[in-house]
């Protein structure tokens, strides 16, 4: 059965792949087999039941139009009278229910694997906000925000498109092979979904809940998924990029993040020890701005229609800088404005107010030192 | 063949077009008018709605008057077949098939509540982990007196009023029923005493309902706002009391029509169909009854 | 389309009892003209959009709309094309052709029916206006999840709410119609099991719209107090849950995909015995698969959220009962065809469109059977291979069925031939545009494309370009049909009373163009 519904296939996909383009790969008409076993089970269900649904709609098919070239009315003029056979009906009711018990149980099996998180050894707690992904490694106490690199340029179509176009992100998260690895999603506004095909991997996070994934993949290599729920504007910016390493690589290199974190806190330390001048915030502000403020604000602080204000001669930028503080470090609840006090470090958080109330034609003059979103903290 | 009477087909009618235009006014208006509530895009739209909704169901009442005068006149010139009775009969039940599954989308939404989303906020089933890492305070009980976000609310005690309303309304099912026999017996004194006393039976309950809605926003905090037991409370009653008051209308305007001597034993479709959706808000209540205040 | 003017205020201006004509009608063809005109003019708008979109996607990159405004296409083209192109037409063909089916002088409640139609260009004129609304369209696709509709909704989503509850309305009322319509004017020795099929397919369409569209309401409605009233159904913080709203939602999407098919079916069931010259094979058995088709669309909605986190008690549930589903449209399937064996065959237009319909469902079908594998799902779904599957079944299922049956019918309708080679031409350019539109979309799914998405990477980019080159294809053919119904109500080769010689029902029975008043005293049936 296999090795013909497997036959059958293949002849489907070489021809669709001659039909269609010489250099598009094969793994283009294919669901990816993917890096851990789970994934290459999946894709043995897909191979079985797209096997069966081509067998099934071949006879079908094959069978029509047979009807169609013998029975047309110069071959056939003299209609047949039957109209009625229950014991056809019986049959044609019962060998598909045998066809779908067939396929009910191999997927009912690898459901109830795909279900199992418990014994991982790794706990990835992923929380989605718009359009961006924060990973927290729960034993090892570290996190950090995956964001898009692809730059404007190349999406405005001014730059050639680099090869990982919209796959590429600033901080992959990283992950060990071999290790059963759960992920618990959940999101802080809409509902996103993280999805790593190679994996086989596809959760939404939803905010207020928790759900569980888990996974354990066999070849070290970096593999890109996608944001696969509509969470607004930006939902086709929202990469996953992972990057699997050996266990030892993996093992040290938590132990370099929790020294980057040290010598992040020591580098907040310095930051905040002494006073920052405008020429030297307002690159490090743009810089801020064009990253993580530009997709809603606009380069230019204009804005985008009435849902996303324009910052240009906007009330909060013009006005106090305390109302300015608060705004961008902790947000505005039920907006898509998020808390930005938890993303960014107390120089970049100065730098982007800086910017802000100077930048566009604002020119309130006032500079913000770091030490002052330290103790709005 | 021509045993069969001629089914009655109305030629052309304005009431369809007025009752269109009656909607789209209420609808359009409507959208406008709920977003001046919301101070976040107040500023949006401007403030165009009020009028406009305000508008639309006067204009909804007045095709009421219009749509349905013009069916009275005609049954009362003897138009209505007895095939075209069916059609209208059907057509009732249809239509109360319909509001039976409006009403079920927010029973299930109750359910849904109480049985799945409380209790997995705190960690029911496989969900350890949301309690642990987004509610870890949080409690499943119901009613909800507190919610993951950290808003009280006390309960509705089934007891007091809302046992008295349930008194109320099944007692109403039985006089409307009364009235109905006595119409069948073209008794017309009892028929319009008993119809009086359901409509105000009816009365009475909205009056008691919205004592209650004032007691449970004032005393109770128990507001729309206050989680999911709130919304489910207010939804449910909420909707529940607008079909009363539809109701009780309707029978209202029965009462007067049986005042000027309409409906006879063997034609008096509109008001079976009145006391039909009596039924329906009766028996809706009871599970109001029980699901939202009692158990 | 046909003339007569005995109920019409004489004495008027012509455009004021034009109006009046068409406003204050009571005629169940007249409001079948109407609806399927609406119909076919929202078909054109919801298109026009595709055309859009796919011309954005036809390369990587961004180059004709934003990113906010391709979300408000797509969610506009959805919505539209299912409540506003497929629900009118088939409601407006179930106008046309019931009372001629079951041989009754018109429908049951006629004022009814002028409202229910009336309700409808308002309700989209809303839907349309929020595209010209400060922040834009509803942006959240058509199934409008929350939060991403109640806390982030644009403002215009209170004006799609309100929308959605007159379509709700409107339908609602045009379904009881339909009921009372089959239930009580059938005429005499019309017994339910003698009923044609499309009649039989729209009982059940009207039983599933009651059932479903108040739902739909009771959705929107909590959307509503959501945004607006502090209500907490979508919010977890006060104890709900985002995915009640899609629970809900399903409950009522998923009976709402089997309205969009179900009186397809029951137009192929009624075009190919015709062309056939052969009886509908298996009539009994057609209609018990119908209704199971309807009573297990109620309990499969789950798998539309399987990655939602739901338990695996309920993922198996689902997959199973989805599963299901396959064998009564199977029966359905196997008994096209065996009405076809041995049969005396020809391929007029109408034959053309109901077989396109039934190979091309059929791959739509299956690719349904495969999203029901749980595992495989994980997947698939979201992506554009979902979109693939949703095609397959809507294209071929709604829009060739509708168009089979209106070149079916069309004869009877107007008393004229349409050209049959234009209508082999627009058959086959719109087979070949669909297949080369949406075939490719399940390559690109399986690949990782996600759906709802203005941009995509660079290894996508070939199929897309191809999509988008069948997509204008596609749209070419519509105006080829627009050409074709307008050329045959103008005028023509006169056709029969008879029109197709393999043709049984009572509406043959009758003149074309239809009287007026079609059985102004039943019929007797044997
Ligand atoms: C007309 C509309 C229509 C119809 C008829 C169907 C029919 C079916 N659909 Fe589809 N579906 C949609 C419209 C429709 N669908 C839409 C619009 C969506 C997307 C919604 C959104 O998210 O926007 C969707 C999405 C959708 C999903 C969710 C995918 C996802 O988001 O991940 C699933 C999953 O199970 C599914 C399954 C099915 C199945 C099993 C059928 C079955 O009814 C099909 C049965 C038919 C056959 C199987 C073929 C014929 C049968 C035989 C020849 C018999 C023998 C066969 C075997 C035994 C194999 N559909
Ligand atoms: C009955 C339902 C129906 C029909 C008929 C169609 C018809 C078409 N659909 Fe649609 N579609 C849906 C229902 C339908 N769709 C739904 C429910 C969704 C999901 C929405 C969501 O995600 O929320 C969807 C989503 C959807 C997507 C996915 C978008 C995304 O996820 O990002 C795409 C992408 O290509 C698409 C394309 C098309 C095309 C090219 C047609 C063509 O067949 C259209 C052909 C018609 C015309 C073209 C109009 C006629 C011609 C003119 C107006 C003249 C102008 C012509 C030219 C300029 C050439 N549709
Ligand atoms: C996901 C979209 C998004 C991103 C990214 C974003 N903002 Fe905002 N921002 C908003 C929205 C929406 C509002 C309006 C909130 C409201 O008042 O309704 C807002 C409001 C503001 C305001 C107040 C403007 C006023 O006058 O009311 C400031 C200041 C601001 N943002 C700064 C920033 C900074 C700094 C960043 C980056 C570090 C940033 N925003 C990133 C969406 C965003
Ligand atoms: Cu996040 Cu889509
Ligand atoms: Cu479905």
């Amino acid at each position: 059965m296999t090795s013909i519904t497997n036959r059958v296939q293949s002849f489907l996909i070489l021809a669709v792949l001659w039909v269609f383009s010489q250099n598009a790969s094969a793994q283009m008409f294919d669901m990816r087999r993917g890096v851990t076993d789970m994934s290459q089970r999946v894709q043995s269900l897909h191979h079985l039941i797209f096997g069966i649904c081509v067998v099934v709609g071949a006879i079908v098919f094959i069978v029509m139009f047979y009807s169609i070239i013998a029975h047309r009315r110069s071959k056939h003029p003299e209609p047949a009278k039957f109209h009625e056979s229950t014991a056809v009906e019986v049959v044609w009711t019962l060998i598909p229910t045998l066809i779908l018990i067939g396929a009910a149980v191999p997927a009912t099996m690898t459901l109830i694997d795909i279900e199992d998180n418990s014994d991982a050894d790794l706990t990835v707690l992923i929380t989605a906000s718009q359009w961006k992904w924060h990973y927290q490694y729960v034993e090892a106490g570290i996190g950090f925000y995956s964001n898009l690199t692809t730059p404007l340029e190349q999406i405005n179509n001014v730059d050639p498109k680099g090869e990982y176009y919209l796959l590429e992100v600033d901080n992959p998260l990283v992950l060990p092979t071999n290790l059963k690895v759960r992920f618990l999603t959940t999101s802080d506004d809409v509902i996103h979904s993280w999805w790593v095909p190679d994996f086989a991997v596809k959760q939404d996070a939803i905010p207020g809940f928790i759900n569980e994934a888990w996974t354990r993949v066999n070849t070290p290599g970096v593999y890109r998924g996608q944001c696969t729920e509509l969470c607004g504007m930006n939902h086709a910016f929202m990469p996953v990029v992972v990057e699997v390493r050996s266990e030892e690589d993996f093992l040290s290199w938590i132990d370099d993040q929790r020294l980057a974190n040290e010598l992040a806190g020591e580098a907040a330390v310095a930051a905040r020890s002494r006073d920052w001048t405008m020429a030297e915030l307002m690159p490090m502000g743009e810089d801020v701005f064009l990253t993580h403020c530009a997709t809603c604000h606009q380069p230019d602080g204009m804005g985008q229609g009435i849902k996303y204000p324009a910052l240009a001669g906007g009330v909060i930028p013009t006005g106090p800088v305390e109302a300015h503080l608060e705004r961008v470090m902790n947000g505005l609840a039920e907006t898509e404005m998020q808390a930005w006090a938890p993303q960014l470090s107390d120089l970049e958080l100065a730098a982007v107010i800086t910017y802000e109330r100077n930048a566009w034609g604002n020119d309130t003059g006032d500079v913000v030192q770091p030490l002052t979103v330290y103790s709005a903290r | 063949m021509s045993d069969t009477p001629r089914y009655y087909v109305p030629h052309s009618s304005v009431w369809p077009i007025v009752g269109s235009v009656a909607l789209f006014l209420t609808a359009f208006g409507a959208a406008n008018f709920v977003q001046q509530s919301t101070v976040k895009v107040a500023t949006a739209t401007g403030s165009f709605g009020a009028p406009i909704f305000y508008t639309g169901l006067a204009l909804i009442a007045f095709m009421m008057f219009g749509w349905f005068g013009t069916v009275i006149r005609e049954s009362l010139k003897g138009m209505v077949s007895g095939l075209l009775d069916r059609s209208y009969r059907m057509a009732m039940f249809w239509f109360i098939v319909s509001e039976v599954m409006f009403f079920a989308a927010f029973f299930g939404t109750l359910f849904y509540a109480r049985i799945i989303s409380v209790p997995w906020l705190a960690g029911a089933g496989s969900n350890l982990e949301t309690h642990l890492h987004l509610w870890p305070d949080f409690a499943d009980t119901w009613p909800l007196f507190m919610t993951p976000g950290g808003t009280a609310t006390e309960a509705m005690e089934a007891w007091g009023l809302p046992f008295i309303n349930t008194v109320i309304l099944v007692t109403s099912s039985v006089t409307v029923t009364f009235a109905h026999w006595a119409l069948k017996k073209n008794r017309r004194l009892p028929l319009q005493i008993w119809l009086a006393i359901t409509v105000i039976l009816g009365t009475t309950f909205v009056v008691l309902q919205a004592i209650e809605y004032i007691d449970a926003y004032n005393e109770l905090g128990l507001t729309l706002g206050s989680g999911i037991y709130g919304s489910t409370f207010f939804m449910l009653t909420g909707f529940h009391g607008a079909h009363v008051t539809l109701g009780a209308t309707m029978l209202a305007v029965m009462w007067l029509r049986t005042l000027k001597g309409h409906f006879t034993p063997d034609n008096h479709f509109a008001f079976e169909a009145a006391s039909w959706y009596w039924h329906f808000v009766d028996v809706i209540w009871l599970f109001l009854f029980t699901f939202v205040y009692w158990f | 389309m046909i003339a007569h003017a005995e109920n019409i205020p004489r004495g008027r201006h012509p455009l004021v009892q034009f109006i009046a004509r068409w406003v204050l009608t009571t005629n169940h063809k007249e409001i079948g003209t109407l609806y399927l005109c609406l119909s076919f003019t929202l078909f054109m708008i919801a298109g026009a959009m595709a055309m859009l979109f796919r011309l954005e996607l036809a390369q990587p990159g961004l180059q004709f709309v934003t990113a906010n405004f391709y979300n408000q296409t797509v969610t506009l083209h959805g919505l539209i094309m299912v409540f506003g192109a497929v629900m009118p037409a088939f409601v407006g063909l179930a106008n046309w052709m019931i009372p001629m089916m079951i041989g009754a002088p018109d429908m049951a409640l006629p004022r009814l029916n002028n409202f229910s139609f009336w309700i409808l260009p308002f309700a989209f004129f809303m839907l349309l206006s929020t595209l010209f609304m400060e922040g834009g369209a509803p942006n959240f696709g058509w199934t409008l999840y929350a939060p991403l509709s109640t806390t982030y909704g644009p403002p215009s989503t209170d004006f799609l709410i309100f929308g959605i509850h007159l379509m709700g309305i409107s339908s609602v009322l045009g379904a009881i119609n339909i009921i009372v319509t089959i239930f009580n004017l059938r005429a005499p020795g019309m017994t339910l099991m003698k009923m044609p099929l499309f009649v039989w397919t729209w009982l059940i369409t009207a039983f599933l719209l009651i059932m479903v569209m108040p739902v739909l309401a009771g959705a929107v409605t909590m959307m509503l107090t959501d945004r607006h009233f502090g209500t907490s159904f979508f919010s977890a913080a006060g104890g709900g849950d985002p995915l009640l709203f899609q629970h809900v939602f399903w409950f009522f999407g998923h009976p709402e995909v089997y309205i969009l098919i179900l009186p397809g079916f029951g137009i192929a069931s009624q075009i190919i015995p015709t062309f056939s010259r052969k009886k509908l094979f298996g009539y009994r058995s057609m209609v018990y698969a119908t209704v199971s088709i309807a009573i297990l669309s109620f309990i499969v909605w789950g798998h539309h959220m399987f990655a939602t986190g739901m338990p695996l008690v309920a993922e198996l549930f689902f997959m199973y009962a989805t599963m299901l589903i396959a064998i009564p449209t199977g029966v359905k399937v196997f008994n096209w065809v065996a009405t076809m064996w041995r049969g005396s065959l020809t391929f007029e237009t109408p034959m053309l469109f109901a077989l396109g319909f039934v190979v091309m469902f059929t791959i739509g079908g299956l690719s349904g059977l495969m999203l029901a594998i749980v595992p495989a799902d994980f997947q698939y779904h979201d992506t554009f291979f979902v979109v693939a599957h949703l095609h397959y079944v809507l294209y071929p299922g709604a829009i060739f069925a509708t168009m089979g049956a209106v070149y079916y019918w069309l004869p009877k309708w107007t008393g004229n031939m349409y050209n049959e080679r234009l209508g082999k031409i627009h058959f086959w350019i719109a087979v070949v545009g669909l297949n080369v539109t949406f075939f490719p979309m399940h390559f690109v799914g399986l690949a990782g494309m996600p759906r709802r998405i203005v941009d995509y990477s660079l290894p996508f980019s070939d199929l897309n370009l191809v999509s988008s080159i069948g997509a204008g294809f596609l749209g070419l053919s519509q105006l080829l049909f627009l050409y074709i119904v307008v050329q045959t109500i103008r005028g023509g080769e006169k056709a029969t009373d008879q029109v197709w010689e393999g043709a049984e029902g009572l509406e043959w029975t009758i003149p074309s163009p239809a009287p007026h008043h079609t059985f102004e005293t039943p019929p007797h049936v044997e």
